[in-house]
């Protein structure tokens, strides 16, 4: 033995592992690695959300457009849905820190109690969680979809005093859908092994009809409308051209960071080019905008979704093992300080998710 | 374990000196409350100048998000994930391990990104059909 084994006289110290150079133990020190790597897939995806937003920087879709529903009430309510949700995952982590100091105190009544209020929260955030993607799917207007994927969506171009903007004006509140032969393919009516998705409401014939009767309409194309002034002040004559043709096409040229809304005669135009109906949103098309868009709102608010899911499963698991007493007799509450990191973990990514998809 | 007297109770560089850890998560959710509420504020009115001034090629008001962000990032994993009560070595390895790794990836990617608007705006293909 003495051959084959070489002190590096380090042993005892730091840099031979002696005095715990981490100072804390394997699964603290593992929960803390594993956030780490998670932390690092969670900007991946924020990241190439990132990406595809500098990509299509000129035609994304208005984030205080898109989720401006508040439960209860109607109208535009943007931001306050959000706000509530991200207080209701703060104050779950807040009593989940409390109840890490109560398992400091070997306090068990104190812990159960927290324990069991940061549950309660994470349900209450996993539920609105529910309505938000409820009503993203089903959606509020209604679009036309273009053979290049663009989305035209309809405004009212009678505009009150002090409005900001025209109204976006719902399919259904102006069209009529005609009778259709076609019925939706179910496993039920034909070949059991052969079904598809239901079909879109209306025909795009029924609602260019419906548009060319009412005079007060408009098409709200995906563009965002540059600062035309600075534009028009530009030495390139690439960006002269554009100025020139964004004023041709649009009625708000002057509204700089709004959606452009065509005249009527290229609104008509823009019609010819539509092929559906959508409304709502699923992975392949949305009312929206851009098709990404949606993709990503349900990849990342989903992943994120799951994580709580899954924080809440193992509160759950940590709870029933407080209340037998398994940390009592271990003398240590070090398992929900463990557990109490990852549901950090996961009000911290909220924060930047709410930042990356409701703020910027 | 006597945990009690191994919490560092201040904040804010010291300026704000808490009696307890108790009541030291109190104040950091007054705090996190209070930029949340500004940041929601600025995202409903967005005031004009912030919006249309752009220091180092984006927003002002994007800038102040982001940043916020940031700070209610460093105050969630600091005092309610006891960041502060660590060891230095398990600190810097966590935390400077996502911060280089993260900052090159969204580097690339946006470069990237604004790359190929670049191309779209100013190239010969068509894109909407």
């Amino acid at each position: 033995m003495e051959a084959t084994v070489s002190n590096t006289g380090t042993e005892g110290k730091v840099w031979g592992g002696g005095n715990k150079p981490l100072g804390a133990s394997y699964g603290k020190m593992m929960m803390w690695f594993f956030i780490l790597s998670d932390a690092l897939t969670f900007s991946g995806f924020l990241a190439a959300y990132g990406f595809s937003r500098f990509k299509f920087i000129e035609s994304w879709p208005i984030a205080d457009e898109v989720y401006n529903h508040f439960p209860g009430s109607h109208g535009d309510n943007p931001m306050y849905f959000v706000a509530l949700m991200t207080f209701i995952l703060i104050a779950s982590s807040v009593t989940m820190v409390l109840a890490v100091d109560a398992g400091h105190h070997m306090n068990k009544k104190k812990v159960t109690f927290y324990m069991f209020l940061t549950i309660i929260g994470g349900g209450i955030f996993l539920g609105s969680q529910a309505w938000e993607w409820t009503n993203f799917i089903k959606g509020s207007y209604g679009a036309l979809e273009t053979k290049g994927g663009q989305i035209l969506q309809f405004v009212d171009t009678r505009m009150a005093e002090g409005d900001e903007k025209m109204k976006r004006v719902s399919v259904e509140d102006f069209a009529t859908a005609s009778h259709k032969e076609r019925q939706q393919h179910t496993r039920s009516k034909g070949l059991w092994f052969t079904s598809e998705s239901s079909l879109p409401e209306y025909s795009v014939q029924d609602v260019v009809t419906a548009f060319n009767a009412n005079q007060h309409l408009a098409v709200r194309t995906q563009q965002i409308i540059p600062n035309i002034e600075k534009l028009k002040a530009s030495d390139n004559p690439a960006d002269i051209e554009k100025a020139a043709s964004i004023e041709r096409l649009y009625v708000n040229a002057d509204q700089t960071g709004q959606k452009g809304v065509l005249t009527r005669a290229e609104s008509e135009r823009a019609l010819k080019n539509a092929i559906q109906y959508v409304k709502g949103a699923n992975l392949i098309h949305n009312e929206y905008g851009n098709r990404l868009f949606a993709d990503f709102f349900f990849f990342i608010t989903g992943f994120h979704g799951f994580h709580v899911f899954s924080g809440v499963v193992i509160n759950v698991i940590i709870f029933f093992n407080i209340l037998l007493g398994t940390y009592e007799r271990r003398k240590n509450y070090e398992m929900v300080e463990k557990v109490g990191l990852y549901w950090h973990f996961v009000d911290l990514v909220w924060v930047f998710v709410f930042t990356f998809f409701y703020l910027v | 374990m006597g945990h009690d007297n191994t919490h560092k109770l201040e904040i804010f560089q010291g300026l704000l000196k808490f009696k307890s850890n108790t009541q030291k998560i109190w104040g950091v959710l007054i705090f996190l409350s209070i930029v949340t509420i500004i940041e929601v504020g600025l995202g409903i009115v967005k005031p004009k100048f912030l919006t249309e001034w752009y220091p180092l090629g984006m927003k002002a008001l994007n800038w102040i998000f982001i940043i916020l962000t940031i700070v209610k990032a460093y105050y969630i994993a600091w005092d309610f994930m006891h960041m502060r009560d660590e060891k230095s070595s398990l600190r810097r390895a966590v935390v400077w391990t996502a911060v280089f790794l993260i900052c090159y990836l969204v580097f690339i990617l946006l470069q990237e990104g604004t790359y190929i608007e670049g191309v779209k705006a100013n190239g010969f293909v068509k894109w909407d059909f």
